[in-house]
């Protein structure tokens, strides 16, 4: 047993350390510092070019697509040290969610046409999962996807679709079949944005962004050689997609980047005397939330041990998925709570703090979205405890 | 990075789990209990058979030399099995305080005896005064011309009526602090037996001017020397524990199969599986701090050592009491009675909570670093 990592480990942390440190463009980390989300696209998509260019820009693709090849480990560290340095999160719906899916189950044409494109920035992808009434019970959606020739027409509504105002391409789950069990009649398309028929409408959000949208399908186009597999199949890509999105999902390396703002801000902030980081109410709250997070990086490195030495990515996901949201969500509210009054500004003119404030609000959404972490509960309730 | 354990301690694992299975089940255990001297002497010569009490004595010194990752493993067997032998006590941390703290004489006087079973020996350390804080220890020591004369009380000290030999913490004149083997028939010294809240045998140490020889005093180390045993121990406690919660969280979630209640086992009902599953992640976490604590119990630099076996120490009391409480609760009312292991499993980790620093008290060790 050793927790600490290896020589060779720590020689690739020390390497993309460095890298982050020469190509990651100083203006496009501070707004990432400052949660400054006004060039998000830009900054996104330029910082997945450098990627590219050095050859990183998709950690967790096999080496024959255009990947790094990495283990998980090293994927792992390369995506906590890209947190720690403030670079901005590569989009996860292109690289992480639908391209494993094309790799896996797509046609070659499909592999050829879409994977080079995500790898080089060309593409912005966005997801169509959730419908009005499907939320947590996805597999009731009712999108309808009708058969007319070599086309599907496609009717209906998305919801909670983020960022899809920058998208290129969408990958949507749409009804094939509603005879039978709601699973079964689920196919997955690949769906181009500028398709006559698609709307997109804005959804604001309690922090005043515009993160996600509506989108609306009003007899859509879409040739089924942009179906990925089997027609009726889409829940068992959607599944097995789900696997994917799980590497990071503890946020581990996020985590620990706000909890180092945060022990900054209060050693900066003073309540009788004493700065709040040795104030024993607060600093207790910090130090308790600290070893929680230190708790759950060996976790995650456990869990990730266990996939290196065998199987996918396992239930044990719903676990690091739950407690790294409650921990994103702690160190937010204690932010908020270190400033107290301080952080009563909303918006442009709201100050320092507002933002401070926004960022609690808008993480609400870490313990909702995903699977919500009631319905995690329930995964580890039925696959690890079998109950 | 590596979570993978050797085979020589996997097969320690299995050694202690195979034995407590055979040999240790519930109803044993509990004529065990209720017998006079409430732990078994044939249990321990077989623990000893097995090779099970020489893993902390070291290879040169004739025994096993398991380290903290071989002890961890079998202490979590001694959770699972909730053993009352002394095993924690004179196996792990006076073997532990002689053998990294005694000189090479000390060593060969005492560590074949703890090595065979045949010589138990117990810390007794703890005071009414070092309750929330660790050394500030109230029993002194007067040098005498030929050795020392110890006075003081000491309060609950695990299995001292097993031992032959207590390691007797005492304050010197000069403020240091020393640590003496005193034999347990010394003349001054007295026995006030007790039974702990995890139905262990204990006792309040009165040594009333106990004199020893000035060979007596194991190493020169003072409060360093001892935080060394007392982390050291902490990290084997922390290891039974995981044991405890592991098999705890098991019977219930065991019972929530079986238990029928409007015409469905109760473990169907989502109010109870969620609890469950928080439960489970209590688990997890606290594994992960017990190999944290493992990793760094014997870490050179004082204040690492501090802080993860603080953050170890914190984090998994909240996990024993969040995992004992709702173990009880979803038993219900049978979760309530002595007949079942889970109220036994419970008391043990209340005691885990309470000793070598309770969850607040290391709260605050580590929040004093931050």
């Amino acid at each position: 047993m050793d927790l600490d990592f290896s020589v060779e480990e720590l020689a690739f942390r020390d390497e993309v350390r460095q890298f982050l440190a020469d190509s990651l463009p100083s203006e496009m980390r501070e707004r990432m510092a400052r949660g400054d989300d006004s060039n998000i696209r830009d900054d996104i998509q330029d910082w997945q070019k450098i990627l590219h260019a050095k050859g990183w820009g998709a950690p967790g693709w096999p080496v024959e697509f255009g990947g790094t090849g990495w283990s998980k480990t090293r994927q792992y560290i390369f995506e906590n040290e890209c947190a720690l340095a403030d670079a901005p999160a590569q989009l996860a719906f292109g690289i992480k969610m639908v391209a494993p899916v094309i790799m896996r189950f797509g046609s070659t044409e499909q592999q050829q046409r879409f994977l080079p494109r995500i790898l080089a920035a060309q593409d912005w992808w966005c997801q169509g999962y959730s419908e009005t009434g499907s939320g947590s019970d996805l597999a009731s959606l009712k999108m309808k996807a009708e058969r007319d020739g070599d086309e599907y027409v496609l009717n209906g509504q998305k919801v909670w679709n983020t960022l899809g105002q920058f998208a290129d391409w969408i990958f949507c789950l749409v009804r094939t079949d509603a005879t039978g069990k709601p699973q079964k009649g689920i196919s997955f398309l690949l769906v181009d944005m500028k398709s006559p028929g698609i709307s997109v409408r804005p959804t604001r959000l309690l922090d005043g962004t515009y993160e996600v949208n509506e989108i609306w399908f009003d007899n859509v186009r879409v040739s089924v050689a942009n179906r990925v597999g089997e027609e009726n199949q889409g829940w068992t890509y959607a599944k097995f997609l789900l696997g994917h999105e799980r590497t990071n999902i503890a946020g581990i390396g996020s985590s620990k980047r706000e909890l180092l703002r945060l022990k900054q801000m209060a050693a900066g902030v003073a309540r009788n005397g004493a700065s709040l980081l040795q104030d024993p109410v607060f600093a207790n709250r910090i130090a308790q939330v600290e070893i929680e997070l230190r708790a759950l990086e060996i976790t995650n490195m456990r869990v990730i041990f266990a996939e290196a030495s065998q199987q996918a990515p396992g239930p044990e996901a719903s676990l690091l998925k739950i407690r790294g949201t409650e921990i994103m969500q702690r160190i937010s509210e204690l932010q908020v709570d270190l400033l107290g009054p301080g952080a009563l500004g909303f918006g442009e003119s709201g100050g320092e703090g507002a933002h401070t404030s926004a960022t609690y609000l808008n993480l609400r959404k870490l313990s909702i979205y995903g699977g919500s972490n009631e319905i995690q509960r329930n995964i580890i309730a039925q696959m690890i405890l079998r109950l | 990075m590596d979570f993978s354990f050797t085979e020589e301690q996997q097969m320690l694992l299995e050694t202690t789990r195979r034995f407590i299975g055979e040999r240790y089940d519930f109803d044993y255990r509990n004529q065990v209990r209720a017998s006079a001297a409430g732990w078994s002497s044939e249990v321990w010569s077989q623990l000893a058979e097995l090779g099970l009490l020489a893993v902390n004595v070291p290879e040169a010194d004739g025994g096993i030399g398991a380290g903290p990752v071989g002890t961890m493993l079998v202490c979590n067997a001694v959770g699972e099995g909730m053993l009352l032998e002394p095993f924690l006590s004179s196996a792990v941390i006076a073997t532990q305080a002689i053998a990294t703290l005694g000189s090479s004489e000390q060593r060969e006087r005492w560590l074949p005896g703890l090595a065979s079973g045949e010589l138990i020996a117990v810390l007794a350390h703890d005071e009414d005064a070092t309750r929330h804080a660790p050394m500030q220890v109230q029993t002194v020591a007067e040098a005498n011309g030929e050795g020392w004369v110890l006075s003081g009380r000491k309060t609950l000290v695990y299995h001292a009526p097993a031992a032959q030999l207590l390691l007797v913490s005492a304050r010197l004149a000069d403020g240091t602090l020393g640590l003496f083997t005193v034999a347990a028939d010394s003349p001054g010294l007295s026995l006030q037996a007790c039974t702990t809240v995890d139905e262990q045998r204990a006792a309040h140490v009165l040594l009333d001017r106990v004199a020893v020889g000035a060979d007596a005093r194991l190493g020169q180390a003072g409060e360093q020397g001892l935080q060394q045993v007392l982390d050291y121990a902490t990290a084997a406690l922390c290891a039974e524990a995981f044991g405890a919660m592991d098999r705890i969280l098991a019977a219930t979630i065991e019972y929530s199969r079986s238990r029928v209640q409007f015409g469905a086992p109760i473990g169907s009902f989502q109010a109870l599986q969620h609890r469950m599953a928080e439960m489970l992640m209590h688990l997890e976490q606290a594994r992960s701090m017990s190999y944290l604590a493992t990793a760094h119990c014997t870490d050179p630099d004082a204040d690492t050592r501090a802080a993860s076996l603080s953050a170890a120490k914190a984090l998994m009391g909240q996990a024993a009491r969040y995992i004992g409480q709702n173990a009880v609760q979803l038993h219900g009312g049978m979760g309530m009675t002595d007949e079942l292991n889970v109220s036994h499993y419970f008391k043990r980790l209340l005691a885990f909570e309470l000793r070598f620093g309770t969850t607040d008290d290391h709260l605050e060790v580590y929040r004093r670093q931050l």
